[in-house]
């Protein structure tokens, strides 16, 4: 039979055994890398004329990118935590409408719902309310990215929120405590331990998507390098300046955020 | 008046789940009772209908001659002056030992940080852990969580006290040390009512013994008529399982 035959065989055992990495196998030669392109970058820029002049063209944009990142984040924050907080609501009314707007966002990709709120809805509403060309461009594309990430804000709180113990919220009911005051001395000091990381997250993930406001025309970088490289033909440099430009801005942030979120849980590293 | 009064409680879940049918129970000021019956005949939620941290679907319930189903009457002042204890602890585990205790005191009574402070240090020196004031909860024993919790709803000053089987949770060298502070709380004066499966507790403590099934009180009487001489057959059955 077939199996006596490969039994028949001579077979050398070969030993699994758990080895050890050596250092060159577990050495983070990816930060090398990433700081080798980045150096490479900053000798074109500044050594080569057509990146310089790229780059001097790009950089105005680069406050416009940080400004919108700011304000969304920000107003995003604010939709998100009444979002999350609605849909935990005992409020039949506040939590079907911040259901259906959590579940209205996120059933549309980013892009088209950008042009949909910024070009269409805002406009529409300020012209219903009277206030017809009251948003300037600008404000309408930083509104649209706010509402879009406070619906995924408000999932990050609602989960949060959840993640606690039904029996943290008695406890603090049972001593007397509203509603109120359960949630936010009780629940949400808990909470913050698991929000905060992706909120963090979406932070960068702002910074990256405001590069989609370039599309209803916010002169942000991403808007910028596409004017400067259709009207000089210089794609190369263009569009190498503006993805170190952005790379340089989101580690610089996340290095920020990585100190933040230490700072936030110093005392309690031991906790659970 | 009585410290406690329900009548004609009622309690149903998702419109099916019976767990309370019709439960008429008065507590005397000062007074213990022990409230004991198979698993899931409706004692906690019966407890928690005193607090009205469970909404009881019809019936009357009142503290201190206050009408809890009134919706005029402000629950949370209500709560404050009922203290409640639950098998798992439920401490606020990023707040320590002191700032648990602080909590509430300084939220709801409106008390100065010094005020709850040193309330605090006194109702933690009277469960007898005085030295884990900065420790958080996670560094306690089981024990001493569960004693910090009875502090927790001391500090309130509450007239009443709720215990839903406080040592189910324990090991069992741990049970007699809360045992023991229920036990000088009750010779305090202190009006309890307790559900728990201690017989010992029970005897040493309880005024009276209300033996609980299918949501119903079937019988109540002293710990010695409950125990020694109880009249139902389903008492009877209960008392042999667990005894
Ligand atoms: N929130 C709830 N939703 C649905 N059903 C519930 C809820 N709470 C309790 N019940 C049901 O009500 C009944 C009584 O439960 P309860 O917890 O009061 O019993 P118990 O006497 O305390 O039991 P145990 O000794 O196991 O703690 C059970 O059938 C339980 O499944
Ligand atoms: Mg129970």
């Amino acid at each position: 039979m077939a199996t006596e035959a490969a039994r028949g065989r001579a077979h050398v055992p070969r030993k699994r055994r758990a080895e050890e990495e050596a250092w060159w196998q577990s050495a983070p030669w990816w930060v090398g890398i990433i700081i080798a392109v980045m150096v490479a970058m900053g000798l074109k820029l500044l050594f080569d004329e057509d990146y310089d002049l790229a780059w001097s063209n790009i950089i105005p944009g680069v406050w416009i990118t940080i400004r919108s990142t700011i304000y969304i984040f920000i107003i995003a924050l604010v939709l998100g935590l009444l979002a999350g907080l609605g849909q935990v609501s005992n409020n039949v009314v506040a939590r079907n409408i911040a259901r259906a707007y959590v579940e209205l966002v996120r059933g549309i990709p980013i892009l088209p719902l950008i042009f949909t709120l910024a070009l269409v809805i805002i406009p529409d509403l300020s012209a219903a309310v009277g206030a017809e060309n009251s948003v300037p461009n600008d404000w309408r594309a930083i509104l649209a990215l706010a509402l879009i990430y406070g619906a995924y804000m408000a999932e990050i709180f609602r989960g949060g929120i959840q993640s606690i113990a039904r029996g943290q919220t008695e406890a603090g009911r049972s001593l007397g405590l509203s509603r109120r005051q359960t949630m936010r001395s009780v629940v949400m000091p808990q909470a913050a331990r698991s929000i905060i990381p992706p909120i963090a997250n979406d932070f960068i993930a702002i910074l990256k998507d405001t590069s989609l406001l370039s599309v209803v025309g916010v002169l942000e970088i991403t808007r910028r390098t596409r004017q400067y490289s259709a009207s000089s033909f210089k794609f190369t440099e263009a569009f190498f300046t503006m993805t170190f430009i952005y790379l340089a801005l989101v580690l610089a942030l996340s290095t920020l955020l990585t100190f933040f979120e230490s700072w936030m849980t110093r005392d309690r590293a031991g906790e659970r | 008046m009585s410290m406690i009064s329900v009548q004609g409680l009622h309690k149903t879940f998702n419109k099916t789940i019976h767990a309370v049918q019709g439960v008429d129970m008065t507590v005397e000021e000062g007074e213990v009772v022990v409230i004991v019956g198979p698993s899931g005949c409706g004692k906690s939620t019966m407890l928690r209908c005193i607090n009205l941290l469970e909404v009881p679907t019809d019936g009357e319930v009142a503290i201190d001659g206050v009408d809890l189903m009134d919706k005029k009457t402000d629950l949370d002042l209500v709560r404050a002056e009922v203290g409640m204890v639950f098998q798992g602890f439920n401490l606020f585990p990023h707040l320590t030992v002191i700032d648990n205790v602080m909590l509430a005191q300084k939220k709801v009574r409106k008390r100065s940080k010094e005020d709850a402070e040193a309330e605090a240090r006194r109702q933690l020196a009277r469960v007898g852990i005085p030295e884990k004031a900065d420790s958080y909860p996670r560094q306690l024993s089981g024990g001493q969580q569960q004693r910090v919790a009875i502090a927790r709803s001391l500090a309130m000053g509450p007239k009443v006290m709720l215990f839903d089987e406080p040592t189910s949770a324990l090991d069992p060298e741990m049970i007699k040390e809360v045992l023991d502070v229920m036990l000088e709380l009750a010779n305090d004066g202190m009006t309890m009512v307790v559900v728990t499966h201690e017989m010992g507790f029970a005897r040493a403590a309880a005024d009276r013994v209300v033996f609980m099934d299918e949501g119903r009180i079937v019988e109540t009487g002293t710990p010695e008529q409950i125990f020694s001489n109880p009249q139902e057959d389903r008492t009877k059955l209960f008392l042999s399982q667990i005894l």
